[in-house]
């Protein structure tokens, strides 16, 4: 038995030297030795995975600190006031092209209008007035329809709002009010 | 009086600040998901303390990864490499 095999110590299955499978026996390695190294090394691994986490951490609120700097979008005209009807839907987007966004107007002297997109995994809701709701046909999602707070199924976070202002007869989109949870 | 430790004691102190170091990871990726979870929402009240708290866990870990490798010095540790 040469010198590295006197200095092996028990394998994990327990079994002698002379009984281990022929890899083992030709290279015989110091067991606890191995298992504290390896340890070690998930240890350190591990506590190095702490630094993305807060890195990431700063940049959220990085990014939430821009946003707020950057302020709200300007105002997009939606469409004259007399154009919509009482009880009547309006399609429209904003701030961007692609952030769809639906005008409702319940009565001759409300007018509501929120993100289309579920805050859940961003499908578009439609409304639903006589049950009073916005429903999201992928994972039955409902929220109020007249505050856009989540009722029932997955979404969890309030539809945002859009702030409307009207201006010589205008209606105008200009801000978006996302509502805390 | 400083004692070299032995191979079982390293080990052991090696697992305890495993599980330390696996707790601290655990409680930052909760914290993650709970921060993103309340920004996502439109609350951003607590984005700054949160993250304050994520790099505490992180200098702990940092400290405890150093506390590891001063016990591990050959000098006080004899027979455990680094």
């Amino acid at each position: 038995m040469n010198e590295t095999a006197k200095k092996s110590t028990i394998a994990p299955n327990g079994l002698p030297l002379v009984d281990q499978p022929a890899w083992r026996q030709d290279f015989p390695i110091d067991w606890p030795q191995d298992r504290f190294i390896a340890r070690r090394d998930f240890t350190k691994f591990l506590a190095l995975t702490s630094l993305p986490f807060a890195l990431v951490q700063v940049g959220i609120g990085l990014l939430s600190w821009f946003r707020r700097y950057r302020g709200q979008p300007t105002a997009k005209a939606i469409a004259p006031l007399a154009d919509i009807p009482v009880g009547g839907v309006h399609a429209f987007a904003y701030p961007e092209a692609h952030d769809p966004c639906l005008l409702l107007r319940p009565d001759e002297h409300t007018l509501l209008a929120f993100s289309q997109k579920c805050t859940h995994l961003g499908c578009a809701v439609t409304p639903e007035p006589e049950r009073n709701c916005f429903f999201c046909p992928c994972h039955k999602g409902y929220f109020a329809l007249d505050s856009g707070r989540p009722l029932t199924g997955p979404p969890r976070r309030p539809l945002p709002r859009i702030i409307l202002e009207t201006r010589d007869g205008v209606l105008f989109a200009t801000g978006v009010e996302v509502h805390h949870i | 009086m400083n004692r070299p430790l032995t191979r079982e004691q390293m080990t052991t102190f090696l697992q305890s600040i495993l599980c330390l170091v696996g707790f601290v990871v655990l409680l930052q990726l909760w914290l993650l998901n709970a921060t993103l979870n309340a920004w996502l929402g439109g609350d951003d009240s607590n984005l700054w303390s949160a993250a304050a708290a994520s790099i505490v866990c992180c200098v702990a870990n940092v400290s405890l990864l150093r506390y590891l490798n001063r016990l591990e010095r050959p000098s006080r540790v004899p027979g455990v490499s680094r």
